[in-house]
């Protein structure tokens, strides 16, 4: 199986260490990955502040990049529901790849048929589900199914887990004072879990929320779910 | 065309952002809203999950709608034929001026001066009690929470809920100040309140010879017109006076009786969270010595069919009114209903409007960008309108026809210029990289130059790091070869 990484332009340009930690993750589960160096953007951005044609250039440039590929991998749920959901209205002839992009969590428990992937990441760790990986995506149950098997893991449940953090892209700054005050609430959220943790399966929004909690001096860390699958006693994250 | 005056824009209605502001920094409204919304979220996905075949129901409303808006002329024509055989009158009203005119000229053919109301989205759409003052004739609203909103010179924050905003002690204040027969010991222990607005409500009743009413279902099929409610001030108006005259805006047509089963589980689960609602009106027409002698229908355009043409934007008008996505949205939750600068708050406010008013206006041209595309509300939607999909929509004419932002415009460009090639986003990120010593001398960035300062007011940046994914796989062969190195510097 020819597996592509496509790491998404934020990951790649601001939060390198996930796409390592995914490298090195199924590199252990005896998979190799590649990284096409044409991938760019998913277009997420452009299409979500309603600028479609240029929108419409990166569905295009995705889909000459990826298209030779069995499996594309990919650490946001975010850009993985544009691709699914959205790639094929833009352009239809995207719909066969749009099919084999898969997110992470889904690529470990549905592609791969795992669970336990070897882990261990001795932390109090509380997981937020993204919008888009709930709604969009409909990732279900599949990251908490891969963090209970982590050994050495304290995973504890965050109150209104399903509230949206108020990330919404440029919804952040477009609408910042309401944005902000979504963010405010998850933020109490995650310090009444006591969590030294908090992960995700995108980093946008914690990058939101990371940035509410280092502001207010909140001792909570943001970590990428990859980085702790992919975290062991020799390679800690 | 979406004429000028097709849905009132509250006065000097600013954009969404501006008009959330506010809002938002009123901690005890956040707190009133928080808490109602959460609690009717609660029940409501109780009642929805009392029955297994719910998302049956679901696709089945959103089927019917879909059918009726697709033959709408159709069952609009059955709709009209039916409607005067059982002895009513059907009106055509293009936009609201038209419609207000038709129904301020049936009131003073009947001579009177003042009409009691049940409450109707449609009616509030097109201002009609502010034209009927115009007129002379004075509107009076009889759903409590109305009254509430009319008598306190207010605006309604929601489409269940329209006093949501108010808490019992301001409707206390507002009773004694504005209600004439209110009692001047009022407490406003609960009771007491609704008794006075009881007794306050039944001397217009018995008074009344002129009623308005909206409509939440018309069966095309007999001419039968349907209202829900909860409090059976409805049922008095839709009784007791004289003439009776209905708005509906076009879309709101089911083909049969036997279609209101569905909706008859939909609506009151999704909005009230009631099995069923205490109230049901059905009326055909008129007949002797019941009810109403004279009874006339309004039916609304107002930008619907402009709506209908756009393919995307159209499963708006599967609409039915039960505010279920008002009470998940957690911008609305914040940002409150009056905020979005027309009848219809929250999501479903966000793709209506815009669409109905067009998207001239500040506020219009925000609703589309009012959402953080969370789901939520498709999620609860009980006819599925996809209003993430909707809004994404609208966004992109917001950039083709709305007001310019040349900044922003400016920045998606050239955000767009540079990702549209990997040789221009590698040079990108070297740049970011260098600059991490200089704008995150601590690895956060504490405040960024321009619009970005709207991240940076209450939430770090994250700092570049030394080396993007690409330059490092370049680097190391994909971590293959010489992984150390850069760690050693």
């Amino acid at each position: 199986m020819k597996v592509a990484l496509f790491l998404t332009c934020v990951n790649d340009t601001m939060y390198p260490e996930t796409g390592k930690a995914m490298v090195r993750l199924l590199r252990r589960l005896g998979h190799d990955v590649e990284f096409p160096a044409g991938q760019t953007c998913c277009g997420q951005m452009h299409l979500n502040t309603g600028y479609r044609t240029q929108a419409k250039h990166l569905v295009k440039g995705f889909a000459e990049t990826f298209d030779g590929y069995d499996a594309v991998v990919t650490p946001s749920a975010s850009c993985a529901a544009m691709i699914r959901d959205w790639h094929p209205r833009l352009a239809p002839r995207t719909a066969g790849l749009a099919s084999r992009v898969h997110e992470l969590t889904e690529f470990l428990v549905d592609v791969l048929g795992v669970t336990d992937v070897g882990a261990y990441y001795p932390h109090r760790v509380t997981y937020h589900p993204t919008c888009h990986s709930l709604r969009m995506l409909h990732v279900g149950d599949r990251p908490l199914r891969l963090l209970k098997e982590v050994r050495g893991i304290d995973l504890v449940d965050l109150p209104d887990a399903t509230q949206c953090c108020g990330f919404g892209g440029t919804f952040a700054l477009k609408n910042a004072e309401v944005s902000a005050a979504m963010c405010a609430d998850k933020v109490t959220a995650v310090r009444e879990t006591g969590a030294e943790t908090l992960c995700a399966a995108d980093n946008s929004c914690l990058m939101h929320i990371g940035g509410a909690l280092t502001r207010t001096r909140a001792g909570v860390r943001t970590v990428h779910l990859a980085e702790i699958l992919a975290s062991t006693e020799e390679e800690p994250a | 065309m979406t004429s000028q005056n097709a849905m009132p824009t509250y006065l000097g209605m600013p954009s969404f952002p501006d008009a959330a502001r506010e809002a938002v920094a009123d901690a005890r409204l956040r707190g009133n809203l928080a808490h109602a919304t959460g609690t009717i979220r609660e029940r409501r996905a109780a009642a929805v999950a009392e029955l297994d075949d719910w998302e049956a129901l679901r696709e089945s409303g959103k089927q019917l709608k879909d059918h009726v808006l697709a033959n709408l002329g159709h069952y609009l024509r059955r709709l009209e034929e039916k409607v005067t055989e059982a002895g009513g009158t059907v009106h055509w009203a293009r936009d609201a001026a038209e419609a207000n005119r038709i129904v301020a000229d049936l009131v003073k053919a009947t001579g009177e001066t003042e009409v009691v109301k049940v409450k109707s989205m449609a009616t509030q759409e097109i201002g009609l009690n502010e034209a009927l003052a115009e007129e002379g004739i004075a509107a009076y609203e009889t759903d409590l929470a109305e009254l509430i909103v009319q008598l306190g010179h207010d605006r309604p924050s929601h489409i269940l809920v329209p006093a949501i905003h108010r808490n019992r002690s301001d409707i206390r204040d507002i009773f004694r100040k504005e209600m004439p027969d209110a009692p001047a010991d009022l407490t406003d222990a609960p009771a007491d309140l609704a008794e006075a607005a009881r007794r306050h409500l039944r001397a217009k009743f018995l008074s009344a010879k002129v009623a308005v009413s909206g409509v939440n279902f018309a069966v095309a099929d007999t001419g039968t017109l349907v209202v829900l409610e909860s409090e059976g001030n409805g049922r008095m108006c839709l009784t007791l006076p004289e003439t009776l005259i209905s708005v509906m805006g076009v879309e709101k047509i089911v083909p049969t009786m036997r279609d209101l089963e569905v909706f008859l589980q939909l609506l009151p689960r999704s909005s009230t969270a009631e099995r069923m609602n205490p109230y049901t009106s059905a009326w055909t027409g008129v007949h002797p010595g019941d009810g109403p002698r004279d009874f006339h229908l309004v039916l609304l355009d107002n930008g619907r069919t402009d709506t209908l043409a756009d393919e995307v934007g159209r499963q708006a008008l599967r609409c039915i009114r039960c505010s279920a996505c008002l009470n998940v949205c957690p911008v609305y939750e914040r940002a409150g209903g009056h905020a979005y600068g027309s009848p219809y708050p929250g999501p479903i406010g966000a793709i209506l409007s815009p669409q109905i008013r067009g998207i001239g206006s500040d506020v219009d041209a925000s609703l589309p960008y009012a959402s953080s595309l969370c789901g939520a509300c498709f999620e609860a939607c009980p006819v599925a309108i996809d209003i993430p999909e909707v809004l994404v929509h609208l966004r992109a004419r917001a950039v083709e026809d709305g007001p310019r932002h040349p900044v922003e415009r400016a920045a998606m460009t050239a955000a767009g210029w540079t990702l549209r090639s990997p040789a221009r986003l590698a040079l990108a990120q070297r740049a970011a990289s260098a600059s991490r010593r200089i704008v995150a001398p601590r690895g956060r960035i504490r405040r960024l130059p321009g619009p970005l300062n709207a991240w940076t007011e209450t939430r770090d940046a994250p700092a570049p790091p030394k080396e993007s994914f690409r330059a490092w796989w370049a680097r190391t062969d994909g971590g293959r070869t010489d992984e150390r190195t850069e760690e050693g510097q």
